[in-house]
Parts: structure tokens; sequence; C-alpha cells
């Protein structure tokens, strides 16, 4: 059963032991949403069985489709800014040409795997701990666990599939997205030519920094179903807890996608 | 059918239920009523483990529910229906897949035999044609009763009413009863429910149990209990503006 009997403790006495519950408090719910992220798992094989495929497909379209708009701006940006920056250092050492190589670098391996975790973070994963928040405070979780029906199943599932899937193909729509954003730039800016530019991208670039970029969307997408189920499952005390864990789920899933995303590239480039 | 052995569960300071014990028989309707906080939800939320007691067991026939996991606790929880206060019903699915859905989820059926079944039930709780709504779109008692129907759609043992007639017009609270009553005596189920209201409590209930300070004070036929001497209970029913059980049943009557 998901439904969790809300804790009472003493208050601390001083601000060591304050210290001291609320890091035990976090590694209580860091083995928590990794229990829950297995039991999804778990499921995963009953993706596509007929109770739950309706579920699925409904999550693939609502994350996938329905983030390509706002994805689509930011990719471009993103490729339109990291150009001018690096555009900008590399005038002054007459080294334009080799702006495509950086921006692609910079795209591949980093920004278009961390900014498609961040737009799904605050869009979806806040989504997530918003819908499962209410229905946690409305006793429908609780409906669901006593029907038998398993809100890791159901809910979360569902979700845990449509995010694994749509995250690494909204990057490789980054990718696209960013490369094409810093063409604009060279031709319009650095009066490099496209054909150039076109040169430059992989002359410096290697199959790695294409999947290293795949595994981190990989890796967020866990990180944000898991960080944001587990807020909407514990959500407690009404409007103002789902308001809690809507907030919580966006900012611990920013600080891991920041944090494990430097020590996935360390791992692969170090 | 259902045993609460000496169950103590407590929310921080304050103790909900105190050495609670009591035993509830196949085929009665056992209300429990007391004030606002007094552990009525607590206890019936022990009875489907949504909560544990601190001492103590709760029994389900044979099987400890309150000690039970995985499967075992799957297969007791299958004995239950729960109509919850405020129905509980899932918002993006219409009144229809609301009930259809713990049949489409743990059986194997047919669509068409789900749909018939689900049909069945909101005719038997009079919500015949509106299996296309949503839950948003229908008033508080039809909610409930879509709640009702979809707790009644797996055929359960036993059925759990957690306040099914709170913040609804008088009517409509004595539909509710009347179909409470109804559904016992057509399916045979073991009832429980929880209310505040005494009128409800008298009318449908086998054995009314009034929870006070953590126990039982009062734990008898409608009959008995309104002939209590129990302070408590005295308070309660003069509250309500009961004396016999006539006033009740004129009340339902009306």
């Amino acid at each position: 059963m998901i439904t969790r009997e809300q804790q009472y403790y003493d208050p601390p006495v001083n601000a060591v032991a304050a210290l001291g519950r609320g890091v035990i408090a976090a590694c209580q719910g860091t083995g928590q949403a990794l229990l829950m992220l297995l039991g999804a798992l778990a499921y995963v094989p009953q993706a596509f069985t007929p109770r739950n495929r309706a579920n699925v497909v409904t999550q693939l379209y609502t994350m996938g489709i329905k983030s390509l708009g706002v994805v689509t701006v930011v990719g471009l940006f993103t490729g339109m800014i990291l150009a001018v920056q690096m555009g900008l250092g590399l005038e002054l050492v007459k080294q334009e040409r080799y702006v495509s190589t950086l921006v692609c670098n910079g795209i591949l391996r980093e920004m278009s795997p961390f900014m498609t975790g961040l737009i799904l973070a605050a869009s979806v994963g806040s989504a997530i701990a918003a819908q499962l928040g209410t229905m946690t405070v409305s006793e429908e979780i609780a409906a669901l666990d006593v029907m038998g029906v398993s809100p890791l199943r159901y809910l979360m599932m569902p979700r845990l599939v449509g995010l694994v899937v749509m995250a690494p193909l909204l990057t490789i729509y980054m990718d696209v997205l960013g490369l094409l954003g810093g063409a604009i730039v060279a031709a319009t800016m650095l009066g490099v030519a496209p054909e150039t530019y076109y040169d430059g991208l992989f002359e410096f670039t290697y199959n790695k920094d294409f999947y290293v970029g795949l595994v981190k969307a990989v890796v967020f997408a866990l990180i944000i179903v898991s960080v944001s189920c587990y807020q909407g499952f514990r959500t407690q005390e009404g409007a103002v807890g789902v308001g809690r864990a809507t907030r919580r789920s966006v900012i611990v899933s920013f600080l891991l996608i920041l944090t494990l995303g430097y020590f996935v590239t360390r791992l692969w480039y170090s | 059918m259902i045993r609460f052995e000496h169950v103590t569960k407590r929310f921080g300071d304050k103790l909900v239920l105190d050495d609670v014990s009591c035993e509830i028989q196949a085929g009665e309707t056992f209300v429990i009523v007391g004030l606002s906080g007094a552990g009525k939800s607590v206890s019936i939320r022990h009875m489907v483990r949504l909560l544990t007691p601190e001492q103590g067991r709760v029994w389900v026939g044979d099987d400890c529910i309150s000690e039970a996991t995985g499967r075992p606790l799957e297969r007791i929880l299958a004995r239950f229906g729960v109509l919850f206060q405020g129905a509980a019903l899932l918002q993006w699915l219409n009144v229809e897949d609301n009930v259809c859905l713990p049949l489409r989820q743990k059986t194997r059926l047919p669509d068409a035999e789900i749909r018939q079944r689900a049909a069945d039930m909101l005719r038997l709780v009079g919500l015949e044609g509106v299996g296309d709504r949503m839950p948003a779109d229908i008033s508080g008692g039809m909610r409930k009763r879509v709640g009702l129907a979809r707790a009644i759609v797996t055929q359960p043992e036993i059925i759990l009413y957690d306040e099914p007639t709170s913040g609804l017009d008088p009517m409509i609270s004595r539909q509710i009863d009347l179909l409470i009553d109804d559904l016992r005596r057509r399916l045979g189920v073991t009832s429980v429910v929880v209310t505040h209201d005494l009128y409800s409590a008298l009318q449908i209930g086998s054995r009314v149990a009034m929870l006070h300070e953590g126990r039982f004070v009062v734990c008898a036929p409608p009959e008995e209990f309104i002939a209590s001497p129990h302070p408590v209970v005295r308070n309660f029913l003069r509250a309500q503006g009961i004396v016999t059980l006539q006033d009740v049943h004129q009340a339902f009557a009306k």
C-alpha cells in the first residue's frame, strides 16, 4: 500500500537535533522514493497490456507532444545564446569557424539534456506532484489501495514509461533545434557560412557526446518521476500540502538534475 | 467477521483508540457514532489497514489484517468495499468508468460484461443514465451514490461507509440510509457505518456503538442504545432531539 500514516515526533530540543532529524528525514525520503521507483519499474513489462495501455499512451502524449512547443523555443534560443557567447570569445582570437564545434559539444553533452530536464521538471514533474497530491488528500489514492489497484502500477508506471521514452526523444529534438539556432547566429552575426558551420559540427564531435546526452536524459527522467511521485503520494494537509509538494518536487528535481548531471559528465569524460 | 483485539492508536500525544475490543457479526449493520474527532473514521481505517494499531490486532475472519502484507493483504481487501467520506472518485474518469475501475483493473471479464455490471449497480443506487457525466458535474449526493456503486460492483462481503450522509440535505441523507439498509437486505452484506447522525444510526443499525474518549462506552441494539443511561449518550440524543425510537421512525416516515 502506498498510503502511509503521518509520523509524529516531539519538537527537536536544539538546532543539532533539528539538523539530525532533517538528515534522517532526507535519507528516509530517498529510500522510500527509490523503493517506489523499483516498484514501478517492476510493472513496466505490463505497460502495454490492455488494462494499462490507455494510461501509458495518454502519458506519452501529455509528456511528449504537449511539451513540444516550449522545447522548440528553449532549444532554439539555447543554441543561439551558446553561439553568441562562444562567438564573441572566438572573434577575439579570429577563430569564429569553430563556433559550430563548441556549440555542438555544448548542446549534445550538456545543454540539451539539462534544459529538457528542467523543462520537464517544471512542467511535467510539478503537474505529477500536484495531481497525485490532490488525489492523496482527497483519499483517491487510499481508495485505489483499498480496491487492490496498485497506485504504482496504475499511476506511477505510466508516468515512468512516458517520461523515460519522451525525455530522450525531446533531447534529440532539442539537439537539432539548438544546432539550428547556433547556425542562425553563426550566419547572421559571426559571418560563418552554413557549409563551414556544418563541417565544423562533427569535426571534434564523437558518438559518445550524443549518447552521454541521452543517458543524462534518461537519468533526469528517472529523477523527475521518482521525486514528483514520491512528493505527490506523501502529501498531507490539504491544499497547502499540495502546494508544498509541488514546490518541493520542482526544487528537489532541479537540484538533483544539476548535481547528477555533473557527475554523469565526470563519469564519462574524466 | 471483524474483530478488534485491544486496539490502541495514538496520533502524537492524542490517544484516539484506547484498548478497544469489539466484534462485528456477519450480516449485521454496525454503526459507530460519536463526536467529531472521536476516532470513528480512525476505527474503520484500521479495518482496511489504512492505519495500523500501535497495540492490539484487527482480524477479518481468520486473517489478521493489521499484520498482513502483499498478496494475503490483497486477498483480505478483496472482501471489502469502501465508501469514503468524499466518495474519492477519480476526477478524470466519468461515472461509468469510475464504477468499472475495480473490475477493469482486478478481473479479466470482457468489457461488455463489466459495463453491464456497472449499469446494474448504477441502477441499484438510483443513478441510471448518468454514466457519461463527470464527477465534477454531479451533486454531492450523486457522487456518494456513485462511490457506493463502485464499492459494491465487486460484490464484497463487507461494506464500510465513512460518513455516508455528511454534508447532504436531510432528504438525500434519508435516501442514502434507505439504500444502505436495502443493500444489506438484498445482498446480505456486513456493513460498518460511521456517522454522527443518530437518526441514521438508529434507523439502519443492528447495533449502535458510541465512541467516546477512545472507547466504546455503549454498544447495543437501537432500542437498548436509546435507553442507555450513559451521560454521553443522553447528551448526544438530547442534542439531536431524540427521545424515543418513535421519533426516528417518524422522521423517516416524513
